[in-house]
């Protein structure tokens, strides 16, 4: 049976506690227990959170990484006054948002569908599935790359495929502004529509089989069961795999900075790859330190709200 | 969307639903397998096939490609050409019909090699770490336990690039950019999270009476742990094991920021693998085939597990 938890939960029942048990040979228990977490709890200290920190303390300056030597001074809400001031942020934002909503539309739409097939368990459903699955494991740099290769106007087989099927000329997805925009989705959509339809397969499964036959019996019509039943009971599944590409998708950068390196013109520059120019190429540490500020609040502001949401659907 | 025929109910679909099923899936499945299949394909053309158009689907292969990605090679004259000795080897050969001689091996080997020791080095401590972590978060009241672990959670959520300019100044500061110890470092706490909730619920899973019983034979809780827990562990040890290694295997941002060629690995490496007049497309194809290669293997090994990888435990079968 599947089960989906997205708080430490169903680990509560049978607690030791500590010290009750740690008898007099060995290690007492609560011993173990700091040798087991600090390690792992002060790595992720020095690592993520002391970085985070720094950043929050370098977004209030006009350091520049680049010149080390430089005098580091105090300016206030001044980077962040520039960033929420400046039209462009919002211009990568709006790339971020088409980009994030688009893709996620069609992974949900592509993926829950072919779960719903995947779930009629015909012979080798199983093989198909792990056919279907490769593309989400591979490295997003390298399928950003390779698809560049496939997309190439002059010689490459996606314009080829579009030109036997209907007769659109020579155009290019990633040098064109109005195609780049889509040539993203459709890639991030190859890649993860079997991520969705994963996890919806799970909540489908999950449905147990005495429902459908109730329903059966009560009459219902195989469509009115499909929304009363298995999409009220996919729901929260389907909101769980939302979440994660969500995430994913707004923190997007390797995979795109192959495809299209944010071209043509500022067309899929996404708030990821804004950013590594900033920090990275005109060495803007401060600015790019209040930028990460800014992203990383929406992100963790966001998910927080959205997991609380995605708990009271769960426990209707 | 629910076409079934009325004689059969959804649980029990009948013959003609399942074989529309079968064919549309499949349909899929070998449609979204067309962009693999050209690139493996790509990594056996020649320069000049691989940019032909009308695409070449039918053409004689060759290791041009593999030859072009493993070597560095120079361009000579034909005067120079003709007074060498005859080639030694294949490849030798293969690579003088286009008037180039071999110069030496090529970086490829060594990014391959950075690739393998990052991510096993990561791989090895981010799952060494998260065991026992994942034992004591299962087993011991833990003050804040539920925030703790959300914490360790919510460090994946950070977008890579905002907390790469901290850790580049930090990596500076502390002589560890482009170092081998300072990648490991990195994708280790990077991996932590997912190995602690991975682990964490399989540990759940192993009922606690078997380490209890041992301890009333004696054992202390350190060898109920290594003797009891762990051997039952290792089905899923192995699994977080390899979605670290693929984690690790295919990141590339951090990659690109913080290492310039000492401890590089494959991914930042293979889109700029030039050839004469631009990118040289089978050389780049062949890179990505023998990079997506070992990925494509432990997919399938991993198969039972992978909805469980890819949502840190969440949902389980």
């Amino acid at each position: 049976m599947a089960e989906s938890t997205l708080t430490a939960e169903g680990s509560r029942r049978a607690q030791v506690p500590v010290g009750s048990r740690g008898r007099a040979r060995g290690l007492s228990d609560r011993a173990v227990l700091l040798l087991f977490i600090t390690p792992t709890l002060v790595l992720l200290l020095a690592i993520n959170i002391f970085p985070l920190i720094w950043n929050i303390v370098l977004s209030f300056t006009n350091y520049r990484a680049n010149q080390p030597g430089r005098e580091i001074k105090w300016i206030g809400l001044r980077n962040y006054e520039r960033l929420l001031g400046s039209e462009d942020i919002w211009g990568y934002l709006q790339v971020t948002a088409h980009f994030v909503c688009w893709s996620i539309f069609f992974q949900v739409l592509i993926g829950f569908s072919l779960a719903w097939l995947l779930n009629r368990q015909f012979r080798g459903h199983a093989f198909w599935t792990t056919v279907i699955v490769l593309p989400m494991m591979l490295s997003p740099a390298v399928v950003g790359t390779f698809w560049t290769y496939l997309f190439q106007p002059q010689s490459g087989i996606f314009n080829y495929i579009v030109n036997f099927f209907i007769d659109a000329g020579d155009f290019s997805m990633i040098g064109d502004v109005a195609l780049a925009p889509w040539t993203i989705v459709i890639v991030d959509t190859w890649m993860w529509t079997p991520f969705v339809m994963l996890i919806c397969l799970a909540g489908l499964r999950s449905i147990p089989e005495y429902i459908y036959e109730a329903a059966e019996v009560d009459g219902a019509s195989p469509w009115r069961q499909f929304w009363t039943i298995t999409v009220p009971m996919v729901l929260p599944f389907l909101m769980l795999a939302v979440l994660f590409r969500a995430i994913e998708n707004f923190k997007m950068f390797d995979m795109v900075v192959e495809l299209t390196s944010g071209g043509p013109g500022s067309t899929t520059e996404l708030a990821s790859i804004n950013l590594k120019r900033e920090a990275f190429e005109s060495w803007k540490t401060g600015y790019s330190a209040a930028f990460a500020t800014i992203l990383f609040v929406t992100v963790f502001g966001a998910a927080n709200i959205y997991v609380k949401f995605l708990n009271q659907v769960k426990k209707r | 969307m629910s076409g079934t025929s009325d004689a059969h109910s959804i649980v029990e679909p009948g013959p003609t639903s399942r074989r529309v099923a079968s064919v549309v899936v499949i349909v899929y499945a070998l449609v979204s397998m067309v962009p693999l299949a050209w690139i493996v394909m790509t990594g056996f053309k020649s320069p000049d096939t691989a940019i032909a158009y009308p695409p070449e689907v039918v053409f004689e292969p060759t290791l041009e490609g593999y030859v072009n990605l493993f070597t560095d090679r120079t361009r000579q004259t034909p005067e120079y050409m003709a007074d060498l000795p005859p080639p030694e080897t294949w490849y030798d050969e293969l690579v003088r019909s286009r008037n180039m001689v071999i110069t030496g091996p090529s970086r490829f080997f060594g990014r391959y090699k950075n690739s393998l020791i990052i991510g096993f080095g990561s791989t090895f401590l981010a799952v060494f770490l998260g065991t026992l972590a994942a034992y004591a978060f299962s087993r011991f009241r833990v003050p804040l336990k539920d925030d703790l672990l959300f914490f360790i959670l919510s460090t994946r959520m950070f977008p890579p690039i905002a907390v790469a300019v901290p850790i580049y100044l930090m990596y500076r500061a502390l002589g560890l950019s482009d170092s081998h110890f300072g990648m490991i470092i990195l994708y280790t706490a990077v991996n932590l999270s997912l190995s602690v909730w991975l682990l964490k619920g399989f540990v759940d899973e192993i009922p606690r009476e078997y380490e209890e019983a041992a301890m009333i034979d004696g054992y202390t809780r350190l060898q109920a742990f290594w003797k009891v827990v762990l051997p039952q562990m290792s089905a899923g040890i192995a699994a977080t094991a390899i979605f670290c290694l693929i984690f690790a295997w295919n990141e590339y941002a951090f990659a690109l920021l913080l290492t310039s060629g000492n401890a590089q690995t494959a991914p930042p490496f293979i889109p700029i693998i030039i050839g004469e007049g631009g990118l040289d497309w089978p050389a780049v194809a062949a890179g990505t085939t023998l990079f997506m290669l070992p990925v494509v293997i432990f997919t399938v090994i991993l198969r039972r597990h992978l909805l469980r990888g890819i949502t840190f435990g969440a949902v389980r079968r």
